[in-house]
């Protein structure tokens, strides 16, 4: 069995199988490209090198972005955090935004999570078997073409949208983005000459139990925080350590006279100027060591 | 000697053909951003698998640091940010090549799209190709997840409904991602194992056959 029908001819097996080596097989060999016509090279060096000078201007370019702009990083996650925008990457906005519109959410969310992407994507995943034309060029193939264009055409609208949805959002209530946020008080605990940003839970309450408290509970904790921690999603900085950052004289003057455009009011009118004097005092003691 | 050494490996497994038959394929000219500057637009896909090895090596060094547990898993992304040396460097070019290969990767689909290059006989490549985009979509929303700051986590918890809404099996696909009734510890430790393990070796073995098919059959010639 091993040989051919004729008994002198050459029989090549693939290694020591059974299994006779196809010749002339139609498709098992690359096509030769000396058949196109131009110039041809060799993929390793001559080609690959060519390739690697565009990968390097990306490189470059992909360093370049990753030094100037650090990976963002917000603040812990916090189920109970009402107040928080959720936003996926960028790359799956354009689903996010399409699922807001009424018909295809509410009672037709079928046809907006599965019936209208599962066309789309499945149509694109099964192109070779829609588009069966010997056609190649794409401006004689129009309808596929057209197409494609649209989808593509829908996909940076809707992405836009919800970017610009998400904008307006943030500039309606008034929400600075976290990662924002976190950076901006990490540059300003730098300016001031803090050595690090501390957690704030790890910072204790210097002298809880001074009449200045009193002051403090009645006027300042509601926005604060009863723990003196304030709140990080809506801006109000920590009263903890606070000491740190300002001192007697710069504390007295936010108090009196209030600080970003009345996210903290001016409590002039609420507090004498003894009581002002007091709350300073103490808070300028709050300091992490 | 190190030829010595090659000889000798070579002699018992006969590896030369192997490695020969990639570099010395030819390149034709229409591909060539030498000959033809139009051509850059060959570059895509090689592109995105640069970027794809720099995710695999920045990820690789990014779980040096990382805890998947809902107590440290912020801090240690704080911790490799901010006080290891060149972390912010490496998990920035782990964040950052995560939308650039999405980029990338869609201006390759475009290009083999608009080329008309999933045709006969390339259809299989095409539809493996696809499904390499899908793959690379999800470890685009696991990954999201693992700082586990705010944005990740609402990010997620939103994407996890929306799941939830496709009919019959989207509360067992919850169930799958989520491996709780919230978003908690379960589903951290979930993302993680799909975004390293699960999908990075289906992630893998796609690509092998992607680049099998196309050694096998060869770019598609000139418009």
């Amino acid at each position: 069995m091993a040989h051919g029908h004729k008994s002198n001819e050459k029989v090549v097996f693939v290694g020591d199988s059974r299994v006779r080596k196809r010749t002339g097989a139609p498709n098992t060999t690359p096509p030769d490209y000396s058949a196109y016509p131009g110039k041809s090279e060799a993929f390793i060096p001559n080609f690959l090198l060519k390739e690697w000078m565009v990968g390097v201007v990306v490189l470059v370019g992909f360093l370049v972005l990753t030094i100037a702009e650090p990976a963002p990083l917000g603040y812990p996650a916090d189920p109970t955090n009402a107040a928080f925008i959720p936003m996926p990457d960028w790359y799956f906005l354009f689903l996010y935004q399409f699922l807001k519109y009424p018909y295809v959410a509410g009672d037709y969310i079928v046809l907006g999570t599965v019936g209208i992407p599962g066309v789309a994507f499945g149509a694109l995943l099964l192109a070779p078997f829609l588009d069966t034309g010997k056609e190649r060029r794409f401006y004689r193939r129009p309808v596929t073409t057209a197409l494609m264009i649209l989808s593509l055409i829908s996909l940076f609208y809707l992405t836009k949208v919800s970017w610009d949805h998400y904008e307006h959002e943030l500039a309606k209530t008034n929400t600075i983005p976290e990662h924002h946020l976190r950076e901006e008080r990490a540059r300003e605990a730098a300016m001031s000459g803090q050595k690090d940003e501390q957690p704030v839970a790890n910072i204790p309450i210097v002298d809880g139990d001074d009449p200045a408290m009193d002051i403090l509970k009645a006027q300042c904790l509601s926005c604060h925080g009863t723990d003196m921690k304030g709140n990080e999603s809506s801006g109000v900085p920590a009263l903890r350590g606070v000491g740190d950052s300002h001192s007697k004289e710069e504390l007295v003057e936010i108090i009196t006279n209030g600080k970003g455009g009345g996210a903290m009011p001016s409590f002039k009118a609420s507090l004498s100027a003894d009581e002002i004097d007091q709350v300073a005092t103490w808070l300028a003691k709050q300091k992490a060591e | 000697m190190l030829k010595g050494v090659y000889n000798w490996i070579d002699e018992r497994l006969d590896i030369t053909p192997m490695w020969r038959d990639v570099a010395d394929h030819e390149v034709p000219e229409h591909v060539n951003p030498a000959h033809h500057f139009s051509a850059f637009v060959y570059c895509f896909g090689g592109l995105t698998f640069f970027i794809t090895v720099i995710q695999i090596l920045s990820g690789m060094f990014l779980t040096m640091y990382f805890v998947p547990d809902i107590i440290n898993a912020y801090k240690s992304v704080d911790y490799l940010q901010h006080k290891v040396a060149f972390g912010g460097i490496v998990r920035g070019m782990h964040h950052w090549g995560a939308s650039l290969v999405i980029v990338m990767m869609f201006l390759h689909t475009l290009r083999v799209f608009f080329t008309g290059s999933y045709k006969a006989p390339r259809e299989m490549n095409w539809v493996v190709g696809m499904l390499i985009f899908f793959i690379m979509l999800g470890l685009g929303f696991t990954g999201y997840l693992l700082p586990w700051d705010n944005k990740a986590y609402f990010a997620t918890k939103v994407g996890i409904q929306i799941a939830e809404s496709v009919p019959y099996i989207g509360v067992y696909i919850k169930e799958l991602m989520q491996g709780g009734e919230i978003v908690g510890a379960e589903t951290l430790t979930r993302f993680f194992a799909i975004h390293v393990f699960f999908l990075p070796g289906a992630l893998l073995a796609l690509l092998a056959a992607h680049f099998f098919m196309i050694r096998k059959q060869g770019i598609s010639g000139p418009l």
